[in-house]
């Protein structure tokens, strides 16, 4: 009799616990509230900003981010959009800022005539901006801030 | 008058009998007729000339279409597969264009000039010179080289039909646009297709046309 009993009271707890699990939902910040079996609706997309205006890089050797739209802009090894802006003898022309000369280094530090191969494919470092909402939110401090932090006013 | 018909059997060459036909033909139309009365052939004629002209522009209209042009594999694999891609395919207006928009001129005497031109792509056709993806590769330079060329001559009139400068509200583009716009659009001193090129197509090797790397 107590042996049933037990047997009974065990099989209800397991029936709760397995209950309990299918219950539970694992919240993280980038899929949200989506159970993991299933598949979240897809993020809305943000337009991309779009203006002229350079943007302050938050470190020296941060690849510049893009400030306007490159939609459709097509990067191959037949053409590249952002050359007929960008390349050196483009600029005139289009006002725009010139490719870096560290993009005509060859890998051992030998500067080319032209660009690079291993820098031609822009948007590999250089991205266009929007208005998105991080899901993981960044701590990130400038140097600047950092060492005005230690002492105010102090050298840059 | 000639009257070869009544002869059984002609030994001249095929020639002579052509022109005695066509000098008997021309004696039937230069004279008036004996059975129909005036109003008759006027009828008749008005009637026949709308039948034709009617029948021709809806036989030049069918072949004005996207439907027509993506018949053949090498247009809907190769150009009309690279269109979808593009914001004149999609949009959120939902106004697109089709082959023809940009690539037949509107005004029908530049239409026609187009169409007869367009019997090379025909002859095209007929002998697989791009029934492949890579003959198609190969001529692609060519093709959009052909293409540019021909908006260039007209000054962008395809890309103008819509996208008229007097009707561009340059506070609404984005200051890139608008600068662009203002310098070399409204000045006369560049057309669409020198800084647009590519917009609704893939790019063929790109090296050594101007303004490109």
């Amino acid at each position: 009799m107590l042996k049933r009993t037990g047997i009974v009271l065990l099989a209800l707890a397991m029936a709760a616990g397995t209950a309990t699990l299918t219950a539970q939902t694992v919240t993280s910040g980038l899929r949200g509230p989506t159970p993991l079996s299933d598949e979240g609706p897809a993020p809305p997309m943000l337009p991309n900003r779009n203006t002229s205006e350079k943007e302050a890089r938050n470190y020296p050797e941060q690849p510049p981010v893009i400030p306007h739209s490159i939609d459709g802009y097509q990067i191959d090894l037949n053409s590249n959009k952002c050359l007929s802006c960008h390349a050196r003898s483009r600029t005139s022309e289009s006002q725009a800022p010139m490719v870096s000369i560290t993009h005509f280094m060859d890998r051992d530090g030998q500067f080319l005539a032209s660009i690079s191969p291993r820098r031609f494919f822009c948007t590999e470092c250089h991205v266009p901006q929007n208005t998105a909402t991080p899901p993981v939110s960044n701590d990130f401090v400038d140097i600047d801030t950092l060492l005005s932090r230690a002492s105010p006013g102090g050298r840059r | 008058m000639t009257t070869t018909a009544d002869e059984p059997k002609d030994k001249r060459g095929f020639i002579a009998r052509a022109w005695d036909f066509a000098l008997e033909l021309w004696g039937v139309l230069s004279r008036p007729s004996t059975v129909f009365a005036l109003g008759t052939l006027v009828l008749a004629g008005f009637a026949a000339g709308v039948i034709f002209w009617g029948g021709f522009n809806t036989a030049l209209e069918l072949t004005n279409t996207e439907k027509f042009c993506t018949g053949c594999h090498e247009m809907k694999d190769n150009v009309f597969a690279e269109l979808k891609s593009t914001i004149h395919f999609t949009n959120r207006s939902g106004v697109r264009a089709t082959c023809p928009d940009c690539h037949v001129p509107h005004n029908w005497t530049d239409k026609i000039a187009r169409k007869m031109q367009a019997s090379k792509e025909v002859w095209g056709k007929i002998f697989g010179t791009i029934d492949t993806r890579e003959k198609f590769l190969d001529h692609r330079l060519e093709l959009a080289a052909h293409e540019w060329a021909r908006f260039k001559a007209n000054d962008s009139l395809e890309c103008r039909n819509c996208h008229s400068a007097d009707s561009m509200d340059i506070t609404k583009q984005s200051p890139r646009a608008s600068v662009a716009h203002q310098r070399f659009l409204f000045t006369g001193e560049k057309t669409c297709i020198d800084c647009h090129k590519g917009i609704a197509h893939h790019l063929p090797d790109m090296r050594g046309v101007p303004g490109w790397q």
